[in-house]
Order: C-alpha cells, then structure tokens, then sequence
C-alpha cells in the first residue's frame, strides 16, 4: 500500500479539532507539509501535531464563509510553498432546528461555510493544482444522501457539496486533479455530541458495525482519496458510516 | 525576455500559436481557441510563467493580449 506523501502539499480546513484534526495528523504521518485553518487557530496545535516534524506544519488562521478569506487562504499557500497537492474542505457547521424553526442567520451561516466555503476554495485551488496534478476532498455527510429530521439546512449544504464535487471532477479530470467526497455517518466529535443521548442511541442502533465511527476512521478514508492508492477515482461519494442505515 | 515576449509565450503555450501571429487577433471570445475553457488554460499558463497567482478581477478582465500584457507588468520581476 503506497500512502507516501512525502514532498506534498496540503491544506485542511476546519483542522483544530474533530475530524479534520485527525485528517492533519494523518497526511502528517504520511509524509505530507499540511496547512491547517480554522476561524480560530493558533500556533499551539503545531506542538499538539508536529512531533518530530515540526516544520512540516503551518497555521493560517481565516474564516472559510468569508470568499475573500478563502482567496487569501490559498494565496498564503502559493506565496510560502509554490504548490498545493491536495485539499480537503472539512470545515462545516450544523445548527440542529424543525423546520419552522430554522432561523435566516443559521440557514445564511451554515450554506456560506458549508457548501460557499469550499466552491470558494475549489475556484482558487484549481488552477495552483492543475500545475502539478491534485487531489480534493470535501467532507459531506450521510444526511446529504439520505436527508434526516431536524437537519433540512445541514442536509442541503452536504447535498450540495456533493454537487459540486461531481461537478468540479468532471471539470478538473482533464488537469489531473481528482476531486471526490467522504460522507461520514455518526462520527463522535464535538459536534454530534451537542445532538444528545437519545439521538446518539437512536444512530447507534442504526450502525450496521455497532458503533460510533471515530474521526481517525475518517481520516483514513481522506487519507487514500489523497494518496496515489486513489488515482483513477474521480467524482465519488465515500461512506464512511460502518453500515448505517438512516 | 521582455514581459510582451513572456506573455506571448503562455499564449503559445495555451494555444499552440504560430510565433508570427497578429498579436492583436488575439482578443477573447474572438480568437478561436479563446472560449472560456481556453481562458483558464491561458491564465494557467500565465501563472506557471511569471510564478504567480491572479486575482479574480484580473482573470475577468483579460480579454485581450494587450489587456494581459498591462496585467501582468505587475507580476514581471525582471
């Protein structure tokens, strides 16, 4: 199995935490120079990753619904590296709510980050990636194939990534960038924690392997979507949800 | 190299020019192989050949050789 990515170049939204921390701390292990982002970041989680490679680690810190602040993401990467070899748009949000209750703000925040965020990114990635040939990966979600109550502006903003990562992979096959999805199931993080302990019993009955998936679970399903292991998959949807049924 | 000559050989590159083509044949839309698949060839090429990256605004205001000529006098180093 060939996950070298020794002499890459990639770059992790959402990367201070949960599932994109683990997706960091995997491409790091492989080999990898990884940018983290988050709204939030500073230079403390390079201790919590590097280990013995600490100059293979980088923080730029930026909010992914800002388009300007994408723009100036990937421009950061060109201006200290020249190159970006992979992207992984982890960044996301979900704000829980029936539908009469959705609010305007958290249907306008969670379609900016969640599916904006990485159009946005996918526009200024593409052309620095199809210099050298790449990889994208956007991290969607089981509730973006199969919808779930409580969670109609979340599901559209997964479907929509979903989307454009079949539509941005058709565009950029002919350029050597591959662009395809994960779509994690019940992954515990901080995030699927604030949905509480009925909804997480209901999801466990629902997993086919009898438990929650990790954030290293998915980590090592972006981890071979980067990887030459993946080079002649372009515009899938990855489950990663241990057989879950919604 | 002087920045016309730069520019001129990232058209080349992206459209597999003749040297002694009309330079002001070149205008987007108009130019044949200048649609808006060949505009992002082109400014690949530009980027890989003065090593920078573009602006939005710049990207939709090329429109012709002249225009990307006054453009990237800004990225030319030399």
């Amino acid at each position: 199995m060939n996950t070298d990515l020794s002499g890459r170049v990639a770059l992790v939204t959402g990367a201070s935490r949960g599932i994109g921390f683990a997706i960091a701390r995997r491409l790091l292990e492989a080999g990898a120079t990884v940018v983290l982002n988050a709204r939030q970041i500073d230079a403390s989680i390079v201790d919590q990753l590097a280990g013995p490679a600490p100059d293979r680690v980088f923080v730029q810190a930026g909010d992914m619904s800002d388009p300007e602040d994408a723009r100036q993401l990937v421009r950061a990467v060109f201006a200290r590296h020249k190159r970006l070899d992979a992207l992984i748009n982890n960044a996301g949000i979900m704000r829980a709510a029936m539908i009469g209750m959705i609010s305007d703000e958290d249907m306008r925040a969670t379609l900016d980050l969640n599916l904006a965020g990485p159009i946005h990114l996918i526009q200024a990635a593409a052309r620095l990636m199809a210099r050298s040939g790449g990889s994208i990966v956007n991290v969607a979600s089981v509730v973006g194939m199969e919808g779930a109550a409580g969670q109609l502006v979340y599901a559209a903003s997964k479907a929509g990534v979903i989307g454009a990562t079949r539509a941005a992979a058709k565009e950029l096959a002919p350029k050597g960038v591959r662009v395809n999805a994960v779509a994690p199931g019940y992954i515990e993080t901080d995030m699927t924690a604030r949905l509480g302990d009925e909804v997480k019993a209901q999801s466990l009955k629902a997993i086919g392997l009898g438990r929650a998936g990790t954030p290293e679970d998915v980590a090592d399903a972006v981890l071979f979507l980067c990887s030459d292991m993946s080079r002649y998959i372009t515009g899938q949807v990855l489950r990663v949800d241990g057989g879950m049924v919604i | 190299m002087t920045l016309e000559e730069k520019v001129f050989a990232a058209f080349k590159d992206a459209f597999d020019l003749e040297d002694g083509i009309d330079r002001a044949s070149l205008v987007y839309r108009e130019f044949p192989e200048w649609n808006s698949i060949g505009h992002m060839t082109l400014v690949a090429a530009l980027e890989t050949q003065f090593d920078a990256m573009l602006e939005a605004n710049e990207i939709l205001a090329m429109s012709s050789f002249d225009k990307a000529v006054e453009i990237m006098a800004k990225y030319d180093e030399h």
